[in-house]
């Protein structure tokens, strides 16, 4: 259909002469090129997969992936761990009152006391999880203002309409607009050490490096002007309704991680993948001595403002305390799947070795190319 | 179509009147009262579709008549109205490349048509006008205009001839290019114009333009200022055709009586019909279940939401409150957009750009066709011409072979052999040496002195020399020699014959040379009189008085001259069956049995008669001869029974046999075709021993092959009804050939061992018509059935005596017969063109009888040989080719969209994309469609050599076996295999987003740029491992590919943009690469991905050029005892 409904009209010419009337090509009647494209004789290399030639690919991967796989396993099984759950479905979990007397003004603590049966070296970090938190749904997950969070002064005054219905409140533009702005996690979660002696200390909890770099100094920024006093560049606006503070409020002692570029605020707006996922809180440096654990084997309290409700869709709320090695968090996954796939080869090795020794050891020297 | 728009056009205001008046030179007449000019259409052809401004319009909904285009307009215009997960750009853009491309490709195509239309119409042509020669464009030809044609132009409309340059008042014509017609015909002049056309006046009524090319009506009023007008009767013999080559006449001149678009060429011109690919049919197909996949996935997903929502606090948190619009928006009515949303985020799952690159898979692929040099035939300068791409494919496919004999498997190229005369043979010793193989049996071979009388060799020489219609070319020898190309004449090259003959068939220019050879020698036609120079090296002189002219029905042709000294003869020339019943029946036994050896040897034989004329007899047969001819009712019928009349009681004198050699490597090819698991049937015109001995010197025959033969012989053999034998016959071959055969299976494992009886059949036209069309009383259908039961388990099928729509008819019946296999029509003439249009594919050979084959075919090549290369080789490499890229495009769209479908599960069914917009609209464009183009134009499973030296790899392919349901099947568990793959591997993963080293997390788009990237590195590298023959272009696009992927992620990530709403993908890309775990997962699932492949390569049978030590070896077995799993690739 595309070659040539022309060519149906070549004879309506007079053109065509007495001879050698014909299509397109032919009425220039040239023979054709003589070369390896137009011929489809380009050099190729044309490999052939044959047992003989596989067997050994299947040893490799077995012999590769299974070392990786025990060494993800070890890694995965190195790191320390610890969750705890602090929702309070439960009617004798010390948070159950705050997660029933829940309001958005009152101000609800309540401390999970906890132990760790081995020490954590290295630094810490401390995530805060949510399940059947749904930060993927689409609706959710469009109801955001990039170029606002970017320091844009036109959006920050007037907000994409992708953040209904958390755009306007009281009249006044919403800074940071949108839903995952509006549903910031603002749990305040403390964590104390308890010493034998039932005298307890507080933890040092770093807030900073939590964030992708890049978010933190580029994608995210604050409007332009006075930085010091964030509280006029954030004039015309007001904060999200399910706030208790503005978002110049943030952290006030610290201009560096106030505002939009609150690195809390940063993790949050990385909208998770699943319902159920964790977010990086605070980081627990290890101590400068490096002699002592970070978190010791011991008693703990983590001391919980309670803010966040999540009971009414069903929700939990999690802390968890995990060392990171090169790999990330512990996630035995990767390690199992390596071992996993690595033993696969190399017994598909073995059973093809033996299939081809069996029946194919005729065919040894037919691999040599003719 | 074309047709219908002229009658929409111009044939509004002429609806009432049926015929026309044309003043001729635009003078007015006398007769009439007022001048009024009328109003014809000009001489513009216009073949072209679109002009520059409804190009636009016009092509935009021709274009979205296509399902396709229009399911995505759909889909876009929903995007664009409801609130869809995806932005109208992800559709809207490959769309916009689709319609663009195919736009473009439109624009030039008929940029090319204009550009012939325009050289058409400003072609300059001579007009008189007021007495003076004026040039002219074509176009601007208006009806009534007179007209100046040249030698060997072409006449720009169709002209009533007025004058010519040859004494007679007669010019030739070659309608080659019009009816595939070659020969010359002769065309007259309107009798009695003035010769000064100045002068001339005069009006011609005739009819309305008609497309029928063999009938004219009109009448020419001529006015003369001191006589009553004079009217002259116009018939088809005046009228010279658009198209049509003036030759061996210098100049004439005619009257444009129809011009541009009404002429008979323009009304015949019509557009073929679109035949479409069983691969088309089965991408349809496909294309139904991936729609169901998607509605049901769409389903799936609304019902599962709203299942959902209903549970407490699902469907709004206080996290993610509803707008306002949606809280409004009625359910129903939000259930519905909900399942557009679904649709639309599904959609990707049906491929906009397979259709994009199919065609453009066609397009390019079709090139390598004309591009072969081994295609190219040095003789006529040549090579394969592709009129249609969509059937590259269908070339892999065919199971049914039909080809012309004549021309086809036979070169065309007539060569006298011998004579025989009053039962003696002759034979031509010179050429005894070219005629190895063919050995003469009885007489021996000496010197035509010594047999027959030497009135009988005399007369019968003549009878040769003036029983013809050919023209001796008048030109010198280089002239000759340029003119060759036409394929007219032969062997001019030999420099004693340096006289040029012209004729429509072959045969008459062997005979000719044939006499010449035995010293007679025609010189050409004068004033009606033939001039001939005997041995004696005497001219001497016929009148040639009446030329019965040949036709298929009677298979005779005759002519009637009178000698100087006043013997009136007639002298008729015809096949044996039509000249022996009209001869004495004891001269026929002694030549029948020349007749007979030398039709079985192969040779065409013809018997020449001849009858001495009383004058009394003279008289009659002349009258009616004349009679007949001005008829202007039934003059065929007419003329064919003066013709029968005359032609009795003749004497016969002798017969001829004329080789028509076999192509070269016909028999080689048609080994191959036979080999590759297709059937051969031979339709041809001819008779049966002729054409059964072409049958057996092609090896279609062979020594041991049983012949069923159901001819008008066979069936009056008993002395019955021939219906009644024939009804018996039937039953027994079936009974034969089917059911005693051993059950075979269909198509490809049919065995063509010898172990077999092979069965040959050879039917008749006379015999096929009783099949087809039997009297009404017999049970048809069942005749039918039963033979073509019989036909398709023989191994080859001869049906001679066809007529042209008898061949169709045969192709016909068995293009629609159980389980509707391919057929191939391949043929030179214009008597194959209904069989080459009807079959599937059709093949014109550039022989010698015209172009019309060649014009309705759907690819040309110059040489039969060539068939088995573009057969086995091409067709072989497109058809997998093909149907490796549709099957290879479901699957990277199943296992594109897959996960995305499951992720719904995981996120409230709330539509959300897994991928990004970019990714979502560039997966397809960019980063996966240039390798599978690539693999789709160079892939070359197996060395083109090694095809064809293996015919029986062809089978292997047969009945569209990498289409069917099988192979679909494993693409489709492939894809989903891997989308599940790609989809969980990941989400444990993200069991712990913590993926860093620095105990940061990933987020919803990092999940779907890890899948995104396994995907397009998967499918990638599972197209790299499908291809077998790896260019330098499939390096560079395979690696260059997953190249640019990687570099636009990191492009794409790299910038914050400003025109984007959001900025999601923002470093997500050089994040994840920052992160070991990912690299892991990404290198751990493509693996994984590509295991099932890999291990099916192991146990696959190893092909190629390398694989011939390894196939008939034991490694078959190893292949057979392993529980290997039926791989469609496995090609």
């Amino acid at each position: 259909m595309m070659a040539s409904s022309y060519t149906a009209k070549e004879e309506d010419g007079h053109h065509s002469g007495s001879a050698a009337a014909g299509g397109p090509g032919s009425s220039k009647s040239k023979k054709p090129d003589n070369t390896a494209f137009k011929q489809q004789r380009l050099p190729a290399w044309q490999p052939i997969l044959t047992a003989g030639t596989v067997l050994p690919a299947f040893f490799v991967i077995g012999l590769i992936f299974i070392p990786i796989g025990i060494g993800l396993f070890v890694t995965s099984n190195n790191i320390r761990e610890f969750e705890i759950d602090y929702t309070g479905v439960d009617t004798n979990s010390p948070c159950n009152r705050c997660s029933q007397t829940y309001s958005w003004n009152i101000s609800c603590t309540c401390s999970v006391p906890f132990s760790l049966e081995q020490p954590f070296e290295s630094n810490v970090f401390m995530y805060y999880g949510l399940s059947n938190f749904y930060q993927n749904h689409r609706r959710y997950v469009k109801s955001r203002d990039d170029s606002q969070l970017n320091g844009d002064k036109s959006s920050l005054t007037n907000p994409s309409k992708e953040c209904e219905p958390y755009r306007i409140s009281e009249k006044k533009p919403i800074a940071p607009c949108g839903a995952i702005a509006n549903s910031l996690f603002n749990d305040t979660l403390e964590l104390y050490y308890i010493y034998p002696n039932g005298s307890r200390t507080l933890i040092p909890l770093v807030k900073k490096g939590i964030a992708w770099w890049t978010d933190k100094h580029v994608k995210f920024r604050n409007p332009p002007g006075n930085n010091d006093n964030l509280t006029i560049t954030f004039q015309d606006t007001t904060k999200p309704v399910n706030w208790h503070k503005p978002v110049y409020e943030l952290d006030p002692n610290d201009p560096d991680n106030n505002g939009f570029i609150n690195e809390d605020f940063i993790v949050w707006m990385r909208t998770a993948a699943l319902p159920t996922f964790r977010k990086l809180y605070r980081i627990i440096q290890k101590n400068k001595d490096n002699m002592t654990p970070t978190l010791p084997r011991g008693n703990y309290s983590l001391e919980i403002a309670y803010n966040y409700p999540v009971r009414s869709f069903d929700g939990r709320k999690r802390m968890i305390l995990s060392t990171i090695s090169w790999m990330g968090g512990k996630n035995p996954f990767l390690g199992i799947a390596y071992i996993t796939v690595g033993s696969v080869c190399f017994f598909l090795g073995v059973v093809l070795l033996i299939i081809h020794h069996k029946y194919g050891n005729r065919n040894n020297n037919a691999d040599i190319p003719n | 179509m074309l047709r219908r728009r002229i009658n929409l056009l111009f044939g509004g205001d002429e609806k009432r009147v049926d015929s026309r008046t044309i003043y001729v030179g635009h003078r007015p007449c006398p007769a009439t009262e007022a001048f009024i000019p009328p109003k014809f259409c000009d001489n513009r052809i216009v073949s072209s579709k679109y002009t520059i401004w409804n190009f636009l319009p016009k092509n935009l909904f021709e274009q979205f008549r296509r399902i396709a285009n229009f399911y995505f307009l759909i889909i876009f215009l929903v995007q664009v109205i409801v609130d869809t997960p995806t932005s109208p750009v992800t559709s809207g853009l490959p769309l916009f490349f689709v319609i663009t491309v195919t736009a473009i490709k439109q624009g030039y195509e008929d940029w090319l048509r204009h550009k012939a239309d325009y050289e058409v119409n400003k072609y300059p042509v001579i007009v008189l006008e007021d007495g003076r020669s004026i040039r002219k464009e074509s176009e601007k030809i208006k009806v009534g205009d007179i007209v100046e044609v040249v030698e060997d132009e072409t006449f720009p409309c169709d002209l009533i001839l007025l004058q010519s340059t040859r004494d007679d008042d007669t010019c030739f014509v070659t309608t080659a290019s019009l009816d595939g017609e070659s020969n010359h015909k002769t065309h007259y002049t309107v009798p009695d114009t003035e010769k000064d056309l100045q002068s001339l006046n005069a009006t011609i009524e005739c009819e309305q333009p008609q497309p029928d090319l063999y009938k004219f009506v009109g009448r020419m009023h001529i006015y003369k200022t001191d006589q009553e007008p004079a009217v002259r009767s116009l018939g088809p013999e005046n009228l010279l055709l658009k198209g049509a080559t003036l030759k061996n006449t210098k100049k004439i001149y005619g009257v444009a009586v129809y011009t541009g678009m009404e002429t008979k060429m323009a009304l015949n011109y019509q557009g073929k019909s679109q035949k479409r690919s069983a691969v088309e049919k089965s991408i349809n197909a496909f294309l139904l279940v991936y729609l169901c996949i998607l509605i049901s996935k769409a389903v799936v997903c609304t019902t599962l939401k709203y299942v959902w929502q209903s549970q407490d606090g699902q469907d709004e948190p206080w996290y993610n409150e509803k707008t306002q619009k949606e809280k409004d928006t009625y359910v129903y009515l939000k259930m519905f957009t909900d399942f557009l949303s679904f649709m639309v985020l599904f959609n990707f799952i049906i491929p906009v750009s397979m259709y994009v690159t199919v065609e453009m898979q066609k397009f390019l692929g079709s090139f390598f066709i004309t591009w072969d040099k081994d295609f190219f035939d040095p003789e006529i300068q040549e090579g394969a011409l592709v009129n249609t791409s969509d059937l590259n494919e269908e070339l892999g496919q065919v199971e049914y072979v039909f080809t012309d004999k004549t021309g086809t498997l036979t070169q065309n190229n007539m060569e006298y052999i011998e004579c025989c005369i009053d039962g003696f043979q002759y034979r031509n010793s010179d050429s005894m040496s070219e005629l190895d193989g063919f050995c003469v049996t009885d007489g021996p071979v000496s010197k035509l002195q010594q047999k027959a009388g030497r009135d009988k060799e005399e007369l019968f020489l003549r009878a040769l020399c003036l029983c013809h219609t050919v023209q001796v070319k008048e030109a010198g020898p280089d002239e000759i020699d340029s003119d060759q190309v036409d394929g007219l004449v032969s062997e001019l090259s030999q420099p004693d014959e340096q006289r040029g003959f012209i004729a429509s068939s072959p045969d008459e220019v062997a005979l000719v040379k044939g006499a010449m050879k035995h010293g007679f020698t025609f010189l050409g036609l004068e004033n009606k009189s033939m001039k001939i120079r005997n041995r004696e090296n005497n001219v001497e002189l016929y009148d040639l008085l009446h030329v019965l002219n040949f036709d298929p029905v009677r298979r005779r042709m005759s002519v009637i001259v009178r000698s100087k000294s006043g013997e009136t003869l007639l002298f008729c020339k015809g096949a044996d069956s039509s000249i022996f019943p009209r001869v004495r029946q004891e001269e026929v036994d002694r030549i029948r049995m020349h007749v007979e050896r030398n039709a079985t040897e192969g040779y065409r034989t013809l018997c020449v008669a001849y009858k001495q004329l009383s004058p009394e007899e003279f008289a009659v047969a002349d009258a009616g001869l004349r009679d007949a001819r001005l008829a202007l009712q039934d003059r065929e019928e007419k003329l064919m029974a003066v013709y029968n009349q005359v032609e009795t009681s003749m004497s016969l004198i002798g017969a001829t046999a004329v080789e028509d050699r076999l192509q070269e490597e016909a028999a080689e090819t048609m080994e191959a075709l036979q080999g590759a698991g297709m059937k051969v049937w031979v339709l041809t015109g001819d008779k049966m021993e002729t054409a059964k001995s072409t049958c057996y010197a092609c090896r279609l025959f062979q020594r041991g092959t049983e012949l069923l033969e159901l001819t008008v012989r066979t069936l009056e053999d008993g002395g019955r009804k021939r219906e009644e034998r024939l009804h018996e016959l039937l039953l027994d071959y079936h009974k034969k050939a089917v059911q005693d055969a051993p059950p075979v299976k269909a198509g490809v494992t049919r065995s063509w061992s010898t172990a077999n009886q092979e069965y040959g059949f050879i039917v008749d036209g006379a015999t096929l018509s009783l099949v087809m069309n039997p009297s009404p009383d017999t049970n048809s259908s069942r005749y039918k059935s039963l033979f073509l039961q019989i036909c398709q388990n023989c191994t080859a099928v001869l049906c001679c005596r066809m007529a042209p729509l008898q061949k169709a008819q045969i192709v016909k019946m068995v293009k629609n017969s159980k389980g509707s296999p391919i057929t191939l029509s391949i043929g030179d003439g214009a008597n194959d063109v209904s069989m080459i249009l009807e079959a599937h594919v059709g093949i014109g050979i550039k022989g010698k009888e015209g172009r019309q084959a060649v014009r309705n075919s759907d690819y040309a090549i110059p040489k039969l040989k060539h068939l088995k290369k573009l057969l086995l080789a091409h067709g072989h490499l497109y058809y997998v080719r093909i149907a490796h890229l549709v099957q290879y495009f479901f699957y990277k769209n199943l296992c594109f969209i897959l996960p995305q479908f499951l992720y719904q599960f995981f996120c409230g069914y709330s539509q959300q994309p897994l991928y990004d917009a970019a990714y979502l609209t560039m997966y397809n464009i960019c980063f996966t469609s240039m390798p599978i183009l690539a693999f789709s134009l160079l892939e070359q499973h197996i060395a083109i050599e090694y095809l064809l030296d293996n015919a029986t790899l062809y089978r292997e392919i047969a009945k569209n076996a990498m289409l069917k349901w099988g192979p679909f099947l494993y693409w489709t568990v492939l894809g989903i295999f891997q989308g599940l793959l790609f989809f969980f591997g990941v989400k444990y993963l993200f069991s712990n987003p913590a993926l860093q080293d620095n105990g940061q997390v990933f987020g919803n788009w990092s999940y779907g740029t890890i899948v995104f990237t396994v995907l397009v590195f998967t499918v990638t590298l599972k197209l790299a491992l499908d291809t077998r023959h790896w260019t330098w272009i499939n390096h560079f696009v395979i690696w260059g590919s997953l190249a640019f992927y990687v570099f636009f992620s990191f492009f794409w990530g790299g910038i914050i943009w400003p025109f984007l709403k959001q900025q999601r993908l923002y470093f997500v890309f050089a994040n994840m690469l920052s992160s070991v775990s990912a690299w892991l997962v990404i290198i751990l699932l493509i693996l994984l991905s590509l295991l099932p492949d890999i291990l099916l390569m192991v146990f696959r049978k190893p092909r190629g050029p390398h694989a011939r030590q390894l196939s008939e070896g034991s490694l078959l077995q190893t292949a057979r005892s392993l529980p290997s799993p039926r791989c469609p690739t496995s090609i």
